[in-house]
C-alpha cells in the first residue's frame, strides 16, 4: 500500500523545475531585468574602455574584463535569485509543506537548479550574442563554451544560494550573504591582479574559491580557438564546486523544524 | 472502532518552552475529530507533529500504522498549514496541479479539487490577487488534490463567512462518509458541534476526548463555549 519515497525522482524534479519556471513567466520584470541587465551592464563597460588604447600583442581591456564578466554576471544574478526564492519558499510555509508530500529534498534543490540553470542559458545566449556583435567583443575560442562556462557559473550561484538561505532567517539577511559569497571570490579571481602577483596566502585563498576557475576557464576561451585541457579541467572544478554546495544545501534543509 | 492516529507520551518542547509535556491521545480512523483549545495550547504544535516536521523531545506518533514522517506516509497525508502555503506568484490552476503533480495525480484531478473547494471561477486567478478566504481554500484545494487518507487541518475555517464555513464543513464529512480520517483544529467552540468527536486541549494538556454530545451533558450546558469553561474550571479546582 504504501510507497517508499526515492531519493530522486526525474518526474518530480521536472514538476519541481516546470513550478519554478512558471512562477518566473508571471514575473515580466524579472525575465527582462535578468535577460538585459548583463547586456546594458557590459556596455558601460565597452564604452568605459571603448578609447583607451591596448598594448601591442595584448587584449584590449575590454576583451579581458568583458568577458570575465560574461561569467561574473551570471553567478551573482542566479545567487541573488535563488537565495531569495528559497527564503521565499520557508517563510511562506510552502517549504514545510513540500516536506510532507513525495517530494525528496533532492528533488527540490535539483528543480530548482534545473529551472535557474536554463535562465541562465537564455540569459548567456543574449549576451554573448550582444557581446560579441554590438561591442565587438573578440574571443578566439568557440562562443559555445563561453555559454556553457556561463551556465556552469551559474549554477554554482545557484547551488551556492541554495546553501546560504539555510543560514538567513531573513531576506535582508540573505540579500547581505551576496557581498560576502560574491566579493571575496571577484576580488581574489585574478582579475583585479593576475594571480602571479599576489602574496602568497592570498593566491592559496584564491586557490580555493571556484569563481577562481570560472575566470581562468574564460580567459582559456578567450585565447585559445580550441577548447584546452586547462579549461575542461577548470569546468569541471566549478561544475564540482556545484555539485558539493548543492549536497550541502540538502544536509542544511532538514525535514524536521523545532 | 479503529485509530488512524496513536500519540503516547509525546514531549515536545519549542525553544526553552515546553509545549507539550506529555501528551497521549487518538483520532478515530473515518470520522471528523476536532481538536480545540485557546490559541497557544499546542494545537500546531501537535498538528505538526502528525504530519512528521516537528522535532519532538520524546514519546511516539502512529499515523496508519507507520511512525509519523515515515517516507510511505507522505502520500497518504494531507496538511493544511494555518497561514495559506500556495505560491502567490502562480495561479490557483498552476498550484493545484503542481501539488497534484507531487502527488501523482492528473490535472484532471486538479481541476476537480478545485471544484471541490468553489474555486473552479477563479482557477485562472494568481493566488496574489485572491482574498484571504479564497487562499485558504485555494490551499485546502492543494491538499485534498493527493486524496489522502488523513487530512489534517490547522484552523481551515478562519476567515470565512458563515456560508463558506457550512459548505467546507458539509465537505469534510462527505470526505469522512467515503472513508477519510479527518482532524480539524480550531479555537472558535461553535465548530466543536460538527465535529464526531472532540480532543480538547490546554496548555499541551488533553482536557477531554468526547464527544460534543457528552461534553454537554458532563458540564450540564448545550453550550459547547461553556461546557468547555466549565472543564477548565474543573480543572483548575483539582489543581488547588
Amino acid at each position: 500500500m504504501s510507497t517508499v519515497t526515492a531519493v530522486l525522482s526525474p518526474r518530480l524534479t521536472a514538476a519541481t523545475t516546470g513550478r519554478v519556471l512558471r512562477q518566473l513567466r508571471h514575473d515580466h520584470r524579472t525575465i527582462a531585468m535578468m535577460v538585459l541587465l548583463p547586456s546594458l551592464l557590459l556596455g558601460l563597460l565597452y564604452l568605459l574602455w571603448r578609447d583607451v588604447p591596448a598594448l601591442p600583442g595584448q587584449p584590449t581591456v575590454f576583451d579581458r574584463v568583458g568577458l570575465t564578466m560574461l561569467g561574473v554576471f551570471p553567478f551573482v544574478v542566479m545567487f541573488l535569485v535563488t537565495s531569495i526564492a528559497m527564503l521565499r519558499e520557508r517563510t511562506s510555509g510552502t517549504l514545510e509543506r513540500l516536506l510532507t508530500t513525495p517530494l525528496s529534498r533532492l528533488d527540490l534543490l535539483l528543480g530548482y537548479g534545473t529551472a535557474f540553470g536554463l535562465a541562465a542559458a537564455v540569459q548567456a545566449a543574449v549576451t554573448v550574442t550582444v557581446a560579441t556583435t554590438l561591442y565587438d567583443l573578440d574571443v578566439a575560442g568557440s562562443l559555445w563554451l563561453v555559454v556553457l562556462i556561463a551556465v556552469a557559473d551559474a549554477l554554482l550561484g545557484v547551488a551556492l544560494g541554495l546553501l546560504a538561505s539555510a543560514f538567513a532567517r531573513s531576506e535582508f539577511q540573505a540579500v547581505q550573504f551576496m557581498p560576502v559569497v560574491v566579493l571575496p571570490q571577484f576580488f581574489l579571481c585574478g582579475l583585479l591582479v593576475p594571480r602571479e602577483q599576489m602574496a602568497g596566502w592570498l593566491q592559496a585563498v584564491s586557490d580555493v574559491l571556484p569563481l577562481t576557475y570560472a575566470v581562468e576557464a574564460l580567459q582559456e576561451v578567450g585565447r585559445s580557438s580550441t577548447g584546452t585541457g586547462t579549461m575542461w579541467t577548470d569546468v569541471g572544478v566549478v561544475a564540482g564546486a556545484a555539485v558539493l554546495a548543492l549536497a550541502l544545501a540538502a544536509a542544511t534543509l532538514r525535514r524536521r523544524s523545532s | 472502532m479503529t485509530d488512524a492516529v496513536t500519540v503516547t507520551d509525546l514531549v515536545v518542547d519549542r525553544g526553552h518552552r515546553r509545549v507539550l509535556p506529555g501528551l497521549s491521545c487518538a483520532v478515530p480512523a473515518g470520522r471528523v475529530t476536532g481538536l480545540l483549545g485557546p490559541s497557544g495550547s499546542g494545537k500546531t504544535t501537535l498538528l505538526r507533529a502528525l504530519v512528521g516536521v516537528q522535532r519532538i523531545r520524546s514519546g511516539t506518533v502512529t499515523v496508519l500504522g507507520e511512525p509519523a514522517g515515515s517516507p510511505g506516509l507522505r502520500s497518504r497525508v494531507g496538511y493544511v498549514t494555518q497561514a495559506p502555503s500556495v505560491y502567490p506568484d502562480l495561479t490557483v490552476r498552476e498550484n493545484a496541479r503542481h501539488f497534484a503533480a507531487l502527488y501523482g495525480r492528473s490535472a484532471a484531478a486538479a481541476d476537480d479539487a478545485l471544484a471541490a473547494v468553489g474555486m473552479a471561477g477563479a482557477a485562472g486567478q494568481l493566488v496574489a490577487d485572491l482574498s484571504g478566504g479564497q487562499r485558504g481554500r485555494a490551499s485546502l484545494a492543494c491538499a485534498l488534490v493527493g486524496e489522502p487518507e488523513l487530512l489534517v487541518l490547522d484552523e481551515p475555517t478562519v476567515g470565512l463567512d458563515p456560508v463558506l464555513r457550512v459548505e467546507l464543513w458539509d465537505r469534510f464529512h462527505a470526505l469522512a462518509a467515503a472513508g477519510t480520517t479527518l482532524l480539524v483544529s480550531s479555537h472558535v467552540m461553535d465548530e466543536a458541534g460538527r465535529c464526531d468527536r472532540l480532543l480538547l486541549l490546554r496548555e499541551g494538556v488533553l482536557l477531554a476526548d468526547v464527544t460534543p454530545g457528552e461534553l454537554r451533558e458532563d458540564a450540564g450546558t448545550a453550550d459547547l463555549e461553556e461546557a468547555f469553561l466549565t472543564l477548565v474550571r474543573r480543572g483548575e479546582q483539582v489543581a488547588a
